[in-house]
C-alpha cells in the first residue's frame, strides 16, 4: 500500500525524502561505475514492463480475488540492488505524477517502503542466500515466498510508522498495525509465488539472462556483516521508538472499544487521549487554530464559545471557495479572449 | 587507396548454441555501390549485418572497412563510418525528442554545441523532417519515425548507409518517400529486405544468402532472371517483374482472372533492364 | 483482466496537454517544480483538525488550470481516482476520535469527522497540484529540472527512457493479455500459473527489445554514458515574480486564517 501526502506531515514526509534521494544518489553513483552499460536501456524498459505487467490482473486461487504483480523483488532479481531500486523508484515516481498514486511529498517514503526492502533486505539477505548458485524450481519458489513477505511486511510496517508519527489520521498504532501485516502477509506470500513463477519461466527460457546477477555479490565490496549488524541496530532504535509510543498509549484498542460502549473506564482513557492528541498536536502544527483543550468540561465551554467562531469559519470558507472559482473562470475567459486575438 | 571499401573475408559466425549462422561469406563492395542483399528468413542476412558495425564478434574471418580492419581499437570510427539503420525504429529513438535522437551520435562523437546544432538541421532537413524537430517519438507516424531514424545515422556524417529490411511496416506512400529518399543518396548503401521490388529499384547489385552461404553475388537482373536460384533460395521475382511477358514467359496469369499485379507501368519495359 | 486501460489512454493525453504553448506552460519547469512542492509542504504542514484555512489554497490549481488552459472535468476525474485510498484510512478517524469538537445547532460534531474531511481537502490539494504540475510541463521538462537542481543524472536518464517506452510495452502488455482473453471461452480468470508464463513472454520480449535498443546505440557510439544536449535555461525575471508572490501567498495562507477572518467580517464575530 502508498502512503499518501494526505496522510502525512512535513517533518516525516521530508525526513523520509532525505532517506529516498540519499539512497538514489549511492545507487546511482553505483551504477555508474558497472561496466555492464546494457544496464542504461534495460533499466528503462524493465520499469516500463513493471507498468505493463500490472495492468494484467490475475485470480488468486482460493480468493477468487484480483492480484497483480509488485514487481520489486522481481526486479531485484534481474538487475541487482542498485539498479533495481532506481528502476523501483522511477516507475513510483511517474506513478506520483500521472496517477497521483501516492504523492509528491509522500514519495519519499514510498521509494523508501517500496525499494529499500526488497532490494537491499530481501533480495541480498533471503533469496540470494537460499538459492545460491543452484536455481532449482522448489528452492526458487521457497525462498522467493519468504522474501516477498519479509519485504511486505517491513514495508507495511513502514506505512503504519508514517502514518502514525505524521499524526493525520487517528489510527492508533496497534490498530493500524494488526490491519495492515496480516494483509500484507497474504500479499507477501502471492507475490513471492507469482515472481517465483516468472523467474522460472526465464531460466528455463533464457538462463544467461539471470546467471550475470547469480553470480554477482549483491552488495558489492559491502561486507554482509556489516549490514546485518546495521540492520541489528536499526531494528532496535526502532523497537525503543515504537515501545515508548505504545507505552504512552497503552490502551488503544481497549480504549476504542469502551468508548464504543460506554463503559466507565471512559474519563480517564478520554484525559489519556487528550493528552496524545495535544502531544502530537504540538509536534505537528506550526500554528494551531483549533488548540485542543485539556479537560472536557473546557472543551464544552470552549466549543461553545467558538461556535461562532466556527461557523464564521465555515462561512468564509464556502466564501473562499466562491472567491476561487469565479478567479479561475475570469482567467480562463481571459486567457482564450486573449488567444482568439492572437 | 582502399576508399571507404567494405571487404568481408571468409566470414564465419557460430552462436554459442552451436547454430551456423554464417558458413562462409565473402565479399568486396566498392565506394558508392548501391547492394542489395537477399534471402529467406534465417539465411544469415542480420547477422551478416551486426558483423559490419562490430556488434558482433566474427568465429572466423575479417572485416576490413575503408582503412581500417574490424578491431577492438577501430571500432569508434567504424561506428561513425558504417550508419546502421535497424527494421523497428522503436527501438532506435530512445530519447525524449527528435532533435535529441539526432544528436546522440554527434555528441558521442565530442562535437560542439554548434556543430551538433548544425548536424541535427542538416539530417533532419535531408530526410524532410525539420518541422518534427521538438516531437517526442511515440507522437510520430510509422514513416516519420523510419525518416528520424535515418536521420540519427546521417548526422554522424557515415560514408555507408546499412539498413535492415527499411521497407518493413511502411504504407505505400511512405515506402515511396522512402525510395525517393535512399535513391537521393551518395553513400555506399547495403540494404537488406524482402520488398524485392524496393531491391530492384533501388541496387545495381544484389548478393544472395543461403544458410549462411553466399549463393550468388551479381547485378540485380541478372539475379532475378535466374528461376532456379531463385527457387532453391526460397525466393520469387519481384511482382513488377511477374506480370511482364518479357521477363516472365508463360507466367502469365490467366485472361479470365484478374491480374494480381497491376500492370507495372504505362511505358512497357522500364524497369531498368534491356531486352 | 485488464485494468487501468482507461486510464491509460488517460496518461496519453496528460502528455500532450504538456505540448500547449501557454504563459504557464513557458515558465521554466524548475520555478513550478519548486513552487508546487512549497504549495504541498504548506497544504500538508496544517494540522489535522484544520478545514478553513486550507481552502484558499484551491486558487493555486484554480488559476493554473485557467490559465493554463486545462479541461477541468478530466482533472477532476484524474482526482477522483485519487481519494478512495485517503478516504479509507480517513474513514478510521471518527471511529476512534470522538471527541466532540464543534456544534452546528444541537447537532454534535466529532473531530473525527473533522479530520477525515481535512483528509479529504488534503487529498484533493495535493492531488491536483501533482497533477496539474505535469499538465503544465511535461515529465521530460520535470526530468531536466530535476537534473538541473542536482538529481543525479544516471536517474535522470532512467526516469527518461523509462517514460519513453512506457506506452510502447503497454500496449505489448494490453495485445497479449487481448489475445489470450479471445482464447477463452466463458469467464474463466487468469490463474497464477497462466499469468506466470504470459508475464514471461513480455518479459522476454521486453528483454529483447532492451537488447535491440543497446544495438542501435552502440551503433551511434555510445560508450557508458548518456550525454545531455544542451538546452537554454531561461530562468528569468517572470519565473522570479511567479515564485515569490505564490509562495508569499502560501505563507500568509498558512499563518493566517483568511476564511476565519472573511466569515467573521459577516457574522460579526471575530476571534
Amino acid at each position: 500500500m502508498h502512503m499518501a501526502d494526505a496522510l502525512v506531515s512535513p517533518a516525516v514526509g521530508g525526513a523520509f525524502w532525505a532517506a529516498a534521494t540519499g539512497t538514489i544518489a549511492y545507487c546511482s553513483a553505483r551504477v555508474r561505475k558497472d561496466l555492464d552499460d546494457r544496464k542504461v536501456p534495460l533499466m528503462g524498459v524493465l520499469g516500463a514492463f513493471v507498468f505493463a505487467a500490472q495492468m494484467i490482473n490475475f485470480t488468486i486461487p482460493a480468493t477468487g480475488s484480483s492480484g497483480h504483480l509488485g514487481g520489486g523483488l522481481l526486479l531485484a532479481i534481474l538487475l541487482g540492488p542498485s539498479a533495481a531500486y532506481l528502476t523501483i523508484a522511477s516507475v513510483l515516481m511517474i506513478q506520483a505524477l500521472f496517477f497521483a498514486d501516492g504523492g509528491l511529498l509522500a514519495l519519499g517514503c514510498n521509494i523508501f517502503n517500496l525499494g529499500v526492502f526488497p532490494a537491499f533486505i530481501a533480495y541480498p539477505l533471503i533469496y540470494k542466500k537460499l538459492v545460491g548458485h543452484d536455481p532449482r524450481q522448489s528452492r526458487m519458489v521457497a525462498a522467493s515466498i519468504l522474501a516477498a513477505v519479509v519485504a511486505l511486511q517491513f514495508g507495511s510496517l513502514g506505512v503504519v510508522l508514517q502514518t502514525v508519527l505524521s499524526g493525520v489520521a487517528a489510527l492508533p498504532f496497534d490498530t493500524f498495525l494488526l490491519l495492515m501485516q496480516p494483509i500484507h502477509l497474504g500479499i507477501g506470500v502471492v507475490e513471492g509465488v507469482v515472481t517465483a513463477l516468472v523467474v522460472s519461466f526465464i531460466y528455463q527460457a533464457r538462463p544467461e539472462i539471470l546467471e550475470s546477477t547469480l553470480q554477482q555479490k549483491p552488495l558489492g565490496d559491502l561486507p554482509i556483516k556489516s549490514l546485518l549488524a546495521t540492520f541489528l541496530v536499526a531494528t532496535l532504535l526502532i523497537g525503543g521508538v515504537l515501545s515508548w509510543f505504545v507505552s504512552e498509549n497503552p490502551d488503544g484498542l481497549e480504549w476504542s472499544i469502551a468508548k464504543v460502549t460506554g463503559t466507565p473506564e471512559l474519563p480517564e482513557a478520554e484525559h489519556r487521549e487528550h493528552q496524545r492528541l495535544a502531544k502530537i498536536q504540538e509536534e505537528t502544527a506550526l500554528l494551531p487554530d483549533y488548540a485542543i483543550p485539556t479537560e472536557e468540561g473546557e472543551a464544552r465551554s470552549a466549543a461553545t464559545e467558538r461556535m461562532g467562531t466556527s461557523l464564521s469559519g465555515l462561512l468564509g470558507g464556502a466564501m473562499t471557495l466562491i472567491v476561487c472559482s469565479l478567479v479561475g473562470v475570469f482567467l480562463k475567459r481571459r486567457s482564450a479572449a486573449q488567444r482568439k486575438e492572437a | 587507396m582502399s576508399h571507404h571499401i567494405v571487404h568481408v573475408k571468409n566470414l564465419q559466425h557460430v552462436y554459442p548454441d552451436q547454430t551456423v549462422a554464417l558458413q562462409e561469406v565473402s565479399f568486396l563492395i566498392h565506394h558508392g555501390e548501391s547492394v542489395g542483399i537477399i534471402g529467406a528468413n534465417g539465411a544469415g542476412k542480420s547477422t551478416l549485418l551486426l558483423h559490419l558495425n562490430g556488434y558482433l564478434a566474427a568465429t572466423s574471418g575479417e572485416i576490413i572497412i575503408g582503412d581500417d580492419t574490424l578491431s577492438k581499437e577501430t571500432l569508434p570510427e567504424i561506428r561513425r563510418t558504417v550508419g546502421m539503420v535497424f527494421q523497428d525504429p522503436e527501438d532506435q529513438l530512445f530519447m525524449p525528442t527528435v532533435f535529441d535522437d539526432v544528436a546522440f551520435g554527434p555528441l558521442n562523437m565530442g562535437l560542439s554545441h554548434e556543430e551538433i546544432e548544425a548536424r541535427v538541421t542538416e539530417a533532419l532537413e535531408r530526410v524532410d523532417a525539420e518541422e518534427l524537430r521538438n516531437k517526442p517519438p511515440y507522437h510520430l507516424s510509422g514513416g516519420e519515425k523510419k525518416r528520424v531514424a535515418i536521420a540519427t545515422v546521417l548526422s554522424m556524417l557515415p560514408e555507408i548507409l546499412v539498413l535492415d529490411e527499411p521497407t518493413n511496416g511502411l504504407d505505400p506512400h511512405a515506402r515511396r518517400q522512402l525510395i525517393a529518399l535512399l535513391q537521393a543518396f551518395h553513400h555506399t548503401r547495403i540494404v537488406t529486405s524482402h520488398d524485392l521490388d524496393m531491391i530492384l529499384e533501388l541496387c545495381d547489385r544484389t548478393i544472395v544468402l543461403h544458410e549462411g552461404l553466399v549463393m550468388a553475388d551479381g547485378p540485380t537482373m541478372e539475379i532475378f532472371g535466374n528461376d532456379e536460384l531463385l527457387k532453391t533460395c526460397r525466393l520469387e521475382k519481384p511482382f513488377a517483374m511477374q506480370s511482364c511477358p518479357v521477363c516472365s514467359p508463360g507466367k502469365q496469369t490467366s485472361p479470365k482472372q484478374p491480374p494480381l499485379v497491376a500492370p507495372h507501368s504505362s511505358k512497357p519495359h522500364d524497369h531498368h533492364h534491356d531486352h | 483482466m485488464l485494468s487501468i486501460d482507461g486510464s491509460f489512454l488517460d496518461f496519453k493525453q496528460l502528455d500532450l496537454l504538456a505540448l500547449r504553448q501557454t504563459p504557464v506552460h513557458r515558465l521554466d519547469p524548475r520555478a513550478k517544480v519548486l513552487t508546487t512542492l512549497c504549495f504541498i509542504v504548506c497544504v500538508v504542514s496544517f494540522d489535522r483538525y484544520q478545514i478553513s484555512a486550507m481552502l484558499p489554497f484551491m486558487i493555486y490549481p484554480a488559476v493554473l488550470m485557467a490559465v493554463g488552459d486545462l479541461p477541468f472535468g478530466y482533472i477532476l476525474r484524474k482526482i477522483i481516482i485519487v481519494i478512495p485510498f485517503a478516504l479509507l484510512i480517513g474513514l478510521f478517524n471518527p471511529v476512534f476520535d470522538r471527541q466532540v469538537l464543534m456544534q452546528i445547532g444541537s447537532l454534535d460534531i466529532w473531530g473525527g469527522w473533522i479530520s477525515c474531511f481535512s483528509i479529504l481537502i488534503r487529498a484533493i490539494l495535493t492531488a491536483s497540484a501533482a497533477i496539474i504540475l505535469v499538465a503544465i510541463t511535461g515529465f521530460p521538462a520535470i526530468c531536466e529540472a530535476l537534473e538541473k537542481l542536482k538529481m543525479p543524472q544516471t536517474f535522470a536518464v532512467q526516469l527518461l527512457f523509462l517514460y519513453r517506452y512506457i506506452f510502447v510495452l503497454t500496449d505489448e502488455g494490453v495485445r497479449t493479455a487481448r489475445a489470450r482473453q479471445l482464447r477463452t471461452f466463458g469467464n474463466r480468470g487468469l490463474g497464477i500459473r497462466h499469468f506466470g508464463s504470459l508475464v514471461g513472454h513480455l518479459l522476454l520480449r521486453t528483454w529483447e527489445r532492451a537488447e535491440r535498443i543497446h544495438m542501435a546505440m552502440l551503433a551511434r557510439g555510445f560508450t557508458g554514458e548518456v550525454h545531455s544536449s544542451r538546452r537554454p535555461s531561461h530562468f528569468g525575471r517572470t519565473e522570479v515574480l511567479f515564485m515569490a508572490g505564490w509562495i508569499t501567498l502560501f505563507i500568509l495562507l498558512r499563518l493566517f486564517n483568511a476564511p476565519q477572518f472573511l466569515g467573521g467580517l459577516f457574522t460579526g464575530t471575530m476571534p
